[in-house]
């Protein structure tokens, strides 16, 4: 390999530390012999930072000033990929459809994560059982799962107007209806929910014994203990549930494509979706470049706020008790 | 915590509290049951459609189990579906990957966790940085990069990423890892001659099997289950991994009368691996969830 190489090269290297006297000069140049494997050994990633994601970012955000279509090189176009989108009704569909799922998945999918990660912290009979069964739907993702789902949402041979109609209510057409569309996806993510649900289990368990007994000294009921012990121990994970849960959630892709394509009329046009069809159908790539960027901003933008509330709701005290 | 007790009684009577415990605990196993049947109906679903003729499947009033059980179903999916061409696909690029991020994701944990630097605090902040970064940001700029390389038809750009760096989750999963070994046995390797490529690779690696398993499980799920690369860059059929092939199989409109028999044995039968993983591997798996927060 090349480390041995690069170890032995500094030695002829000109620079200050090697001027300082007998000893310190030892010590400078094992520093810097030090430093040299460091670089080595993470070269691979250097390398692949600077290959796949600087260079990817940097020119992502040129291209998203520039006019694009593959066949002639882009040109300079200013604002007028980010003016064009404030204008795209396109977007604001997307946003729209997007956003409704990201809060109806992500506020569901927490607050039943956490009712279940409570039951399973619960002394019920053959809990390991029960915990496999809640998580392995959310190891099992993709086209597969997009693939049952759709037939699952089937309005005529599906199994859950089937379900619904032993209580004799006529289920919708899920998958192609306008209204149901979206709530339809939700539905579809909360199976999912024990990704989450072992993260609260940890942080539950993590819980010292003693504030409970402290509580109950202090003639705390269980409703006391929950919303004055539980709540905020647990706080900085419903925060890290959260804030994971809309990066996701802004990013889905792959249900949507496979279950709806966006419809029906662009009901379900995921934003991602719709990015995917400005680059990859109409080789649109700069104005696919400016909608990727308006992306990262608004996942930055939701993550600060998210993090910026959470002084008023997060129990820090728990994290660094740890 | 200074809470005033509202009025409740600083003791109950024992018995009382007995039998409520057992009340509640008959309670909470319901929910339990209930939720964990609803959780397990979509699988069953899919069973009961893979067995079922076509003829069936589409009868009303519903047919609730299979009647004949047809088990050619999966003997006739995975001759219509090319399947086992797919599932080769799918196998070579997620071992690829697998290799890959195991490989470059310890060696640069390594760096990070054993060896100073001036520049390695900055760095390390930009690993966790690009934790937050959506890939949709550099998807765009990638795939004109891997055009321009004529990558594009290979499967290259799913594959060459992860040799690397492998994932800035990874890194920081395995540096957390690494520095939990004592570094007096760095010391002594050390004192016994040994180089640091040494120490990597007969200590610090064998030391940390379970965290490397980790690592090994989720890049093979997520390349296993990766859709979108695949789409962008594999062109041609002979290439498609099971995902691309199942969608394509399936078709446009999930409203068509699909041959949802086939689709579900095959589906099925694409997400054994996964399954099979999590029972083998089900200890690792949740605890690197619990250290990361990554999902499956």
């Amino acid at each position: 390999m090349q480390a041995s190489q690069d170890v032995i090269a500094p030695a002829g290297v000109v620079s200050p530390s090697l001027l300082a006297a007998g000893r310190r000069r030892r010590r400078g140049s094992l520093e810097r012999q030090e430093a040299i494997a460091f670089h080595v050994f993470a070269s691979p990633w250097i390398i692949g930072f600077l290959v796949f994601t600087l260079f990817p970012l940097v020119a992502s955000l040129y291209l998203s000033f520039s006019k694009y279509e593959l066949i002639t090189p882009p040109t300079w176009s200013g604002l007028s990929n980010y003016r064009m989108l404030l204008r795209d009704p396109l977007i604001r569909q997307a946003l729209k459809v997007t956003t409704i799922y990201s809060v109806g998945s992500v506020t569901l999918g927490v607050v039943l994560a956490f009712l279940v990660a409570l039951l399973m912290n619960q002394k019920v009979k053959g809990v390991y059982v029960w915990r496999t069964i809640y998580y392995i739907p959310s190891t099992l993702s993709g086209v597969p799962v997009a693939l049952l789902w759709a037939w699952i949402f089937n309005p005529n041979f599906g199994i859950l107007n089937a379900a619904v109609g032993l209580v004799g209510i006529k289920g919708p057409n899920w998958l192609g209806s306008s209204d149901w569309v979206v709530s339809a996806f939700i539905l579809m993510s909360l199976w999912g929910i024990g990704g989450s649900m072992v993260i609260f289990l940890a942080g539950l368990q993590g819980i010292p014994d003693h504030l409970y007994e402290a509580a109950s000294l202090d003639g705390a009921g269980v409703l006391r203990k929950f919303c004055h012990v539980t709540v905020p121990m647990v706080s900085p994970v419903i925060l890290f549930n959260l804030v994971m849960g809309v990066i996701g959630a802004f990013r889905t892709f792959t249900a949507g494509y496979v279950m709806t394509d966006g419809g029906p009329a662009n009901a379900s046009l995921f934003y991602v979706l719709y990015l995917y069809r400005r680059a990859f159908r109409m080789f649109d790539m700069g104005y696919a470049c400016s909608m990727a960027w308006v992306l990262f901003a608004i996942i930055m933008v939701l993550t600060f706020i998210i993090f910026r509330t959470s002084s008023f709701w997060v129990y820090y005290e728990a994290v660094s008790g740890k | 915590m200074t809470s005033i007790p509202l009025g409740a009684p600083l003791a109950a009577p024992r018995h009382s509290k007995k039998t409520r415990t057992k009340v509640q605990q008959v309670i909470t196993t319901g929910v339990v049951v209930t939720g964990a049947c609803m959780l397990l109906v979509p699988l069953i679903w899919m069973i009961r459609t893979s067995l079922m003729s076509p003829g069936q499947i589409f009868l009303l009033p519903m047919r609730w189990l299979p009647d004949p059980v047809r088990w050619a179903n999966y003997r006739e999916a995975v001759t219509e579906i090319a399947f086992w061409t797919y599932f080769k696909n799918s196998l070579r690029i997620a071992m690829l990957t697998v290799v890959g991020s195991a490989l470059s994701s310890s060696l640069v944990a390594y760096a990070f966790a054993r060896l100073r630097a001036p520049d390695k605090d900055v760095l390390f902040m930009i690993v966790l940085g690009t934790m937050m970064l959506p890939g949709e940001v550099t998807m765009i700029p990638s795939f004109l990069l891997f055009r321009a390389l004529r990558w594009v038809g290979t499967i290259l750009p799913l594959v060459v990423p992860s040799y690397l760096g492998g994932g800035a989750f990874f890194i920081f999963l395995l540096r957390q890892f690494f520095s939990t070994i004592p570094l007096e046995l760095d010391d002594a390797a050390k004192m016994d001659g040994a180089g640091l490529l040494r120490i990597y690779w007969d200590l610090i690696l064998p030391l940390s099997k379970p965290a490397l398993a980790t690592v090994g499980i989720f890049s093979f799920f997520w390349s296993w289950n990766e859709f979108l690369g695949p789409l962008i860059y594999l062109d041609s059929m002979e290439q498609w991994t099971l995902p691309l092939g199942l969608k394509i199989f399936a078709g446009a409109g999930v409203y068509a009368q699909a041959k949802w028999h086939l689709l579900m044995a095959a589906s099925l039968l694409a997400m054994l691996p996964s399954v099979i993983f999590f029972f083998f591997a089900q200890r690792t798996f949740v605890r690197g969830i619990v250290l990361t927060g990554l999902k499956g």
